[in-house]
């Protein structure tokens, strides 16, 4: 049983974020499976998964910058609005005012900064709760893109559709792959396998007791696995397809934003300003500086995502990004943070967004319609974190922690006792 | 007495969490119209015991029986338990803050007609409760206006709708003041004259020798012992021996002062209240801090104490009105906590589970939460060094725990608070100040952070420790002043103070005389 132990321990009840990773991994790998039965093997077909990335990536996006608002204690509401506005305000300018496509991104990126600081400054400066700035934003914003377009369609041009649509080019010897993204296949194991080494030898650095090394390997094993796999589906594409431009851009977001939030101290602040206002602002954080900043940084998101957005559909138009909104706060949820703020992690909340793209694919690829896809969608939100809050009061770890218990009655609850005089209840999270 | 009827009895109760038994064994005989109290240190199991009885950990889910009213009883909820008249008052009130006090005596339990509400009768039988508990206020006012002793009468006036026997209070007194915690004490003593039989919860062991019958004494989770308090000779010395198991020979650690040169001076400190901008909430004090020192701030239950203490660090209470800071000889301005953590000043306050930790976090992120910048290299946190650095003050400080990748909120008081100093000695200030330092934390970890604030002085910091327990400050502080509605009413040297001179000074609304 020691053995089952640690894997509980390490793998889904351990407090450092590899650990949770995992877990989270796990969760998708077993909804990857079901479907590809339930499909008849469509879902993992190439075409099937650069489909999914490429329709997935805006919302993806919005999951990065709305995890951060969570964690702040704070909602957005606005960002499809803000999206939509920035697509019809990038296309338009681009068509009148002849603005080169990359001037166009910079431009996009701008709109988006003023609106987040115009958004940040009613939230951080004046104390109005950020869903009635953002639900305000929503309106506004949504109704900017109206005004301007005329509720008309925009086309863009030819150039500024690579961030929505475009792959990573052929080069190289004639492999049957798409080189390119078999190189970047490649440096993700590799990263995988130096990160596990580098969190073993920190842990030997702190002394602190390692994991057993049959866990590291195995989740080694199994991450590069999940790697091999998924790069060789993207580089043996129809040809001229291979991994999208937006999944790269979404790749680079997700590494440097999960190293901010883990590794640096701007990122810790959010973390305390939502787990405790007041004590981080006595520990000398700047309060309304972080609150600024996190709802800024959610608008710039949003307008990256909205660019992208236009850039796949080769035009903006007056409907964009109505629902995203709900879509990404769908994906934080689902991806572990819990409504209070204080807890959540990028990574998570990416394993959230793709089940919940996985979903709509899958459900999709077997003929339900998007009435029913809704149904079960929302029945999926409110039993993961129903399941969670659960598990959660029983004092036992998480969704999958509570399935393998099923399979092993007399194995020991995880050692989290939530009793003493001095114990406080546990914020409620989903899914780690 | 021992022929006095039992009222209740715990047989042997043994209650297991996955991986610890918080209780074992536990044995209490309560009998019929006595004030009991039980004590032991924080984490010693008697929330637990309690949770027990009052069917939050609902029957089967322990060992043992409970014999209530000389029958088997098995509560499956706390409603289960009400019923059968027992009720139990928390120290966090479970009060509606914007409702009126006739709507919250009546949560749940309303009086109705027709299906309806029948106001009026809620009214005069809550106007009839809030006479059997002394309180005499409108029943419509909010609870929110009124303070907190009388929102515990309310508390209790809510237990009388419920026609309580047994009350449970568990720590009951912990937020009030000298006054409201002496009428507490009066209305139990009323209770026991009326046959009411009380359970009362406490750390405040002179409050205990004053009013209760008899003591049971609990640790690890073990019944260590019952006193009689008339019969057995019992004093504050015998309840703290059975607490810890052991004699604490003195209540404070041995201490020789180094005491150096004047380096921390406050002039003229006026600060305005943050919303009544008439109210001054700091009215011209002075006060000087030297190397090696620990000087005390005396004063009562809103004579401003923390209000000071807080304008000063960075300005984080209020509306600075006037005033310099020196360090050094030098003039600072501390418009942020940030300015205030740069040149050296550190602030625990006094209430660590609301403003001074984050109880989300683990032990190593709230140790270097008040400095990242010391663990941060080319903008990344350097982990190891984090975890280093907590470590070390697991060790120095013998913080209880596995390791320091466990959450704060999993620590017992004592060892939050030792968190929370490790978390301020990391940013290695020149002058701490500490607000309450040792409020609600258990004997034996009180001692052992006297003993730590001793080293921090000993290194030739300043130290200002701003507490409710005289006892406290007379034996730990080098140098006492007193605060009185803001202002600095007076200052006594250790070997002047007794609680006399000094509540007379803490009850003087004349400002010092500057010498």
């Amino acid at each position: 049983m020691s053995r089952l132990k640690d894997l509980q321990k390490n793998l889904f009840g351990g407090t450092t974020s590899n650990a949770r990773q995992f877990g989270m991994i796990f969760t998708l790998v077993a909804i990857v499976v079901l479907f590809q039965i339930l499909t008849d093997g469509l879902t993992l077909r190439s075409d099937n998964l650069i489909a999914l990335f490429q329709q997935n990536s805006y919302i993806l996006i919005l999951a990065i910058g709305m995890l951060m608002v969570i964690v702040a204690g704070h909602i957005d509401l606005s960002v499809g609005s803000i999206a939509a506005f920035t697509g019809i305000m990038v296309a338009k300018a681009m068509a009148e005012w002849n603005l080169p496509w990359p001037v166009g991104i910079l431009f996009g990126l701008a709109i988006g900064a003023l609106i987040g600081a115009w958004q940040g400054f009613w939230v951080a400066y004046i104390g109005v709760p950020a869903f009635i700035v953002t639900l305000a934003g929503m309106l506004l914003f949504r109704g900017g893109n109206q005004f301007i377009g005329n509720a008309n369609t925009v086309p863009v041009p030819e150039g500024f559709r690579v961030i929505g649509s475009g792959f990573l080019p052929e080069t190289g010897p004639d492999t049957g792959y798409n080189n390119l993204t078999l190189l970047l296949g490649l440096a993700a194991v590799i990263a995988i396998v130096w990160r596990e080494l580098k969190g073993r030898r920190t842990r030997k650095e702190m002394n602190a007791e390692p994991i057993p090394m049959w866990i590291s390997i195995l989740r080694m094993v199994v991450m590069v696995g999940v790697i091999v796999f998924v790069t060789l589906r993207f580089a043996s594409g129809r040809v001229g397809t291979s991994f999208p431009v937006s999944g790269i851009i979404l790749a680079a977001l997700v590494l440097a934003y999960s190293f901010y939030t883990r590794n640096t101290a701007g990122g810790r602040h959010i973390y305390a300003v939502g787990g405790n206002p007041r004590a981080a602002e006595l520990s000398g954080v700047k309060l309304k500086r972080v609150n600024f900043y996190v709802m800024m940084n959610m608008s710039v998101l949003a307008a990256l995502a909205g660019m992208i957005f236009v850039a796949r559909s080769a035009a903006s138009g007056p409907q964009d990004g109505n629902g995203w909104e709900l879509d990404a706060i769908a994906a934080v949820f689902i991806g572990g943070a819990a409504v209070t703020g204080g807890i959540g992690t990028i990574s998570g909340s990416i394993v959230g967004g793709l089940v919940m793209a996985l979903l709509n694919n899958g459900l999709q690829l077997m003929g339900v319609g998007t009435d029913r896809v809704q149904i079960i969608k929302g029945l999926v939100l409110l039993l993961a974190v129903g399941l969670d809050v659960y598990n959660k009061r029983q004092g036992r770890f998480s969704i999958i922690g509570s399935i393998t218990r099923s399979f092993h009655r007399d194995t020991p609850a995880v050692p989290t006792p939530s009793s003493g005089a001095e114990r406080e209840p546990a914020k409620t999270t989903v899914a780690g | 007495m021992s022929d006095v009827p039992i009222l209740l009895e715990m047989r042997s109760i043994t209650k297991e969490f996955p991986g610890v038994k918080a209780l074992s064994d536990v044995n209490l005989v309560v009998r019929a119209g006595e004030v009991h109290a039980i004590v032991g240190e924080n984490g010693a199991g008697k929330s637990t015991l309690m949770k027990v009885l009052s069917g939050v950990y609902p029957y089967g889910s322990y060992d043992g029986d409970i014999v209530y009213r000389g029958e088997v009883s098995r509560f499956g909820d706390i409603r289960a338990s009400e019923r059968a008249g027992i009720v139990i008052i928390h120290q966090e009130l479970a009060l509606i803050p914007h409702m009126s006090i006739t709507e919250n005596i009546f949560l749940g339990n309303e009086p109705r007609k027709n299906g309806a509400i029948d106001w009026k009768a809620a009214n005069r039988q809550a106007l009839e409760l809030m006479a059997r508990v002394g309180l005499r206020e409108d029943p419509d006012t909010l609870i929110k206006d009124i303070g907190v002793g009388k929102q515990q009468l309310v508390e209790i006036a809510k237990a009388f709708a419920k026609n309580v026997k047994l009350l449970i209070l568990d720590e009951p007194t912990a937020a009030l003041n000298e006054d409201d915690s002496q009428h507490l004490l009066d209305l139990l003593r009323g209770f026991r004259e009326r046959g009411i039989t009380s359970i009362i919860i406490s750390h405040k062991l002179n409050e205990i020798e004053a009013i209760a019958d008899r003591i049971t004494i609990i640790r690890d989770g073990h019944t260590i012992e019952t006193l009689d308090v008339k019969g057995d000779g019992v004093d504050e010395d015998r309840i703290v021996r059975g607490m810890v198991g052991r004699e604490l020979h003195s209540r404070f650690p041995d201490h020789e002062p180094k005491i150096g040169e004047v380096f921390f001076e406050v002039r003229d400190w006026t600060v305005r209240h943050p919303i009544s901008a008439e109210r001054l909430v700091a009215k011209h004090s002075n006060f000087v801090v030297r190397r090696g020192e620990i000087v005390g701030f005396a004063g009562l239950m809103g004579a401003g104490r923390t209000e000071l203490a807080m304008s000063v660090f960075g300005r984080s209470y209020g509306v600075y009105e006037s005033g310099t800071i020196y360090k050094d000889g030098k003039e600072i301005v501390l418009k942020t906590v940030a300015d205030a953590i740069a040149n050296g000043l550190a602030y625990v306050s006094e209430d660590r589970k609301a403003i001074g930790l984050n109880l989300l976090d683990d032990i190593k992120t709230s140790t270097t939460a008040a400095k990242l910048s010391k663990i941060t290299h080319h903008g990344v946190i350097d982990e190891v060094e984090e975890y280093q650095a907590a470590e070390a003050y697991r060790q120095s400080l013998r913080i209880k725990t596995p390791t320091v990748d466990e959450g704060v909120n999993k620590l017992s008081g004592g060892n939050q608070q030792k968190v929370v100093l490790a978390k301020w000695m990391f940013t290695d200030p020149d002058l701490l100040i500490l607000d309450e330092p040792t409020r609600g934390i258990d004997v034996g970890a009180k001692y052992e952070i006297y003993g730590i604030i001793q080293r921090l002085a000993d290194q030739g910091k300043g130290v200002i420790v701003i507490s409710s327990e005289l006892p406290e400050l007379i034996g730990l502080c080098d140098r006492i002043y007193t605060v009185s509605e803001g202002t600095i009413t007076g200052e006594v040297a250790r070997q002047d103070a007794d609680p006399e001179n000094l509540m007379k000074l803490m009850t003087s609304t004349k400002k010092m005389q500057t010498r």
